[in-house]
């Protein structure tokens, strides 16, 4: 069991407007950590369309998703928040003493005064394409991610999808595996040239095969995958195979805050206007996640509620300081802070 | 307005569009009837890359929010998947 991590206050989700919330509460002074199920911050700007440009942040009349990221990351480094990725907070729970204590799914602990949740669409899992039976395999024969390379040592291996992460597995999978199959449903990938044109070389030196189609039925019994129906050009064929790895992408789920006792209105959070606080005092939902009359789920949306968001965490976190509101732009405190004075 | 929006805004079941309509999910994924085929139009190339993320991909697989609706849409009738992962 690690330790518990003490902070003021603890933001789940380090897409744009948790990002946005470290540099708002930093400004007051308040210490942050950052918990994300992903391996790095952005969130869905980092994982579904980093590559794609917005139009819609004020002062950028056009950004990609990862150049917002890297700019609010290096807006908030200043404040040195914790990050903790590839974590997902399973647990909430308020204390006697009126702090919160949170676990992760990785059995991290975390305490504060303040809970900030910018979960944006919930937590990203991996899509599971819906093929007739196919929960009693998982964890067993299908597996949705890689953990372990020499668990699939001398399998014959099926790997499904057309992105990076299919054509990157076949590749380094395929020296371990007995055999090798990759599928999809086109000739043409949305992964990089270089590891196409390798998984084509395989193909060539007879190492594995390419297989055009999609799968319609799994075969197999008590958890144990013996092969797949597959449906091509040419009509349904048999592959035969003890493991298969299927790469959709990810979807979101609004998964364990859905347990926390708050009130929600269809799978979102609802916060009033003033504080973007939540029905649990202390805790706060800011962006897509939250829910009030007249919300936009837009980026922007997301950075003022964080902003309001502050002025109420700092109250709870300092009760007996006096806030005075000041400006970046002429408050030296501030700018100090910043690091630019 | 596309085909995904007014379904969303009028919450019909069947079509979750996670990311809004950037085209960075595939789960607005529809199914076009043939005498629709030709007012909807083709799949882009964005489209068709988006498509392998989605299930049961078929012939007529579209993304709605790809499909502005116009009047040439009236009555436009879509098949939506078993679902959308």
């Amino acid at each position: 069991m690690s330790d518990v991590i003490q902070t003021d206050a603890v933001i789940i989700g380090g897409g744009p407007v948790g990002l946005f919330a470290v540099f708002e509460l930093g400004l007051l002074d308040i210490k942050c950590e950052v918990i994300d199920i992903l391996d790095r911050a952005g969130g869905q700007c980092a994982e579904l369309y980093p590559e794609k440009p917005i139009y819609d942040i004020p002062g950028y009349p056009v950004i990609s998703g990862q150049e917002l990221t890297d700019k609010l990351m290096e807006q908030a480094a200043p404040f040195s928040p914790g990050y903790h990725f590839n974590q997902m907070v399973e647990e909430l729970e308020k204390l006697d003493d009126g702090t919160f204590r949170m676990k992760t799914d990785d059995g991290t602990e975390f305490r504060a005064p303040v809970v900030v949740i910018a979960a944006g669409g919930g937590s990203f899992q991996p899509k599971k394409p819906p093929m007739p039976g196919i929960e009693d395999y998982e964890g067993t024969s299908v597996f949705y991610s890689v953990k372990k390379m020499e668990q699939f040592r001398d399998q014959d291996i099926l790997i499904v999808g057309g992105g990076d992460s299919a054509l990157d597995w076949t590749i380094n999978l395929q020296p371990l595996a007995k055999s090798m199959t990759l599928l999809h449903r086109r000739d043409a990938f949305r992964a990089s040239p270089d590891s196409v044109q390798k998984m084509h070389a395989l193909c060539a030196e007879g190492k594995m095969q390419f297989k055009l189609g999609q799968v319609t039925a799994l075969d197999g019994s008590n958890g144990q995958l013996t092969g797949a129906t597959i449906k091509g050009p040419d009509g349904e064929e048999q592959i035969a195979c003890n493991t298969m790895l299927p790469f959709f992408g990810l979807t979101m789920k609004l998964g364990p805050v859905a347990n926390w006792g708050l009130n929600l209105n269809e799978n979102l959070i609802e916060v009033d206007t003033e504080k973007f606080q939540t029905s649990e005092p202390g805790i706060f939902a800011i962006g897509d996640i939250n829910t009030y009359p007249g919300k936009l789920k837009l980026i922007l949306s997301g950075f003022h509620e964080a902003a309001l968001m502050a002025q109420v965490a700092f109250k709870i976190i300092h009760p007996d300081e006096r806030l005075v509101f000041q400006y970046t732009t002429s408050s030296t405190k501030l700018q100090k802070k910043l690091g630019v004075a | 307005m596309t085909v995904m929006e007014s379904a969303v805004k009028n919450m019909v079941p069947g079509i979750d569009a996670d990311c809004g309509g950037a085209c960075a999910c595939a789960t607005c994924h529809i199914y076009i009837e043939p005498e629709w085929q030709e007012a909807t139009g083709e799949r882009e190339e964005m489209e068709e890359d988006m498509l392998d993320f989605a299930f049961d991909v078929r012939e007529n697989s579209r993304l709605s929010c790809q499909i502005k609706v116009s009047s040439a849409l009236d009555g436009l009738t879509v098949r939506v998947p078993e679902k959308q992962f």
